[in-house]
């Protein structure tokens, strides 16, 4: 499957359960933002490496509600440590969902070590996650987003053509904070 | 004056209800404290920038959140340091040892010990060295600072802090 469709299934996923959603920076964002743009995503412009780590902040942070994390193969593949975080530190409300499509996609496709048969599943397993599950078709990934832990996607390589996020860092945070946080009452600084 | 309570306290003053961390064997006794308590979610991280990530996902969903670690593990957190707090405005509060000062017993913290305030001021971070006496105060406004400006603040302890007991 393309990646856009893995992406347009997890953000129909995360809307139904009313999940938080993190973006990974470059192409997989933008591609989130054309399909399906919505306040409980969060797109992250930058930091590579670092999508499964706010999501799994934010499900620790929020346990009582859901959080999907879209990374990718090259993302994870930067902050391998973050699957030994995962496995004896994340929550039942958290979904890291790694598209892998065996290149760096936002950068001109150039080959990740999972091209030449680096094993994200077997990774994960050893890692110490329990819940890890693979995915290679459409119709078998709107079930997989239902569950927790890891699941690794087999999407093909390229992007689709949309545009540039026209939403400003500090647009992207605060309304993603608003249906983040906690409600307080009125007048209370979450500081 | 127990200087891992001074620290210890100055954070509970300050609310910090969130950690994660990196050791360094100045830590201990600190992260002894931190792991001991109910009422902060501490998680031993892997790498440093892992840790800013962390901070920064709890920090949005409305923890009050501190990353301890040693000033080794600046260096491994600076892209994320600016292209996710910075960027977005995430409040973080840094507790790091600072190794490689007068005194260093190991030449290989000395690099790193002599670049970690430059690497702040670079930065535009904020950063104070304080004694234990100060510590707890500086800690809790450290932390204000931090949530008020929406931007990472750093406190740095160096050699001659933890031996003052």
């Amino acid at each position: 499957m393309k990646r856009i469709e893995a992406i347009t299934l997890a953000a129909e996923a995360a809307s139904a359960l009313g999940a938080l959603l993190i973006g990974n920076i470059g192409y997989p964002s933008r591609e989130l933002f054309a399909v399906h743009d919505r306040p409980e995503n969060f797109y992250m412009l930058g930091s590579m490496g670092q999508a499964s780590s706010i999501g799994l902040g934010l499900a620790l942070a929020r346990p009582e509600r859901r959080v999907m994390v879209l990374d990718g193969d090259g993302s994870v593949l930067m902050n391998l440590g973050t699957l030994a975080t995962i496995a004896h530190h994340a929550p039942q409300n958290f979904l890291l969902v790694i598209l892998d499509n065996c290149c760096y996609g936002s950068t001109g496709s150039q080959p990740t070590c999972t091209h030449l048969g680096t094993d994200l599943f077997a990774l994960a397993k050893a890692a110490g996650i329990e819940n890890v599950r693979e995915v290679e078709r459409a119709e078998d990934l709107p079930e997989a987003l239902l569950g927790q832990g890891v699941v690794i996607v087999r999407v093909e390589a390229g992007n689709a053509m949309v545009p540039i996020i026209s939403l400003s860092p500090e647009e992207i945070i605060e309304r993603f904070m608003r249906c983040a946080r906690p409600a307080l009452p009125s007048g209370k600084s979450p500081l | 004056m127990n200087p891992s309570l001074t620290v210890y306290r100055g954070l509970k003053h300050a609310g910090i209800n969130f950690a994660t961390s990196v050791p360094c064997v100045n830590l201990q006794e600190l992260l002894a404290m931190i792991g001991g308590d109910p009422n902060i979610i501490h998680l031993p991280v892997t790498r440093e920038e892992e840790g800013v990530g962390i901070c920064a996902g709890a920090w949005m969903g409305g923890r009050r959140p501190a990353l301890l670690m040693q000033n080794s593990g600046l260096g491994n957190c600076i892209n994320a340091l600016a292209s996710l707090d910075m960027l977005y405005g995430i409040p973080l509060l840094m507790i790091i040892s600072h190794r490689g000062g007068v005194g260093e017993p190991i030449i290989g913290q000395v690099p790193m010990g002599r670049l970690t305030v430059p690497l702040l001021d670079a930065m535009n971070i904020s950063h104070c060295s304080p004694n234990p006496v100060a510590a707890e105060e500086t800690v809790t406004r450290a932390w204000e600072r931090a949530a008020k400006e929406r931007k990472t603040v750093a406190v740095l302890l160096d050699l001659g802090f933890w031996r003052s007991k």
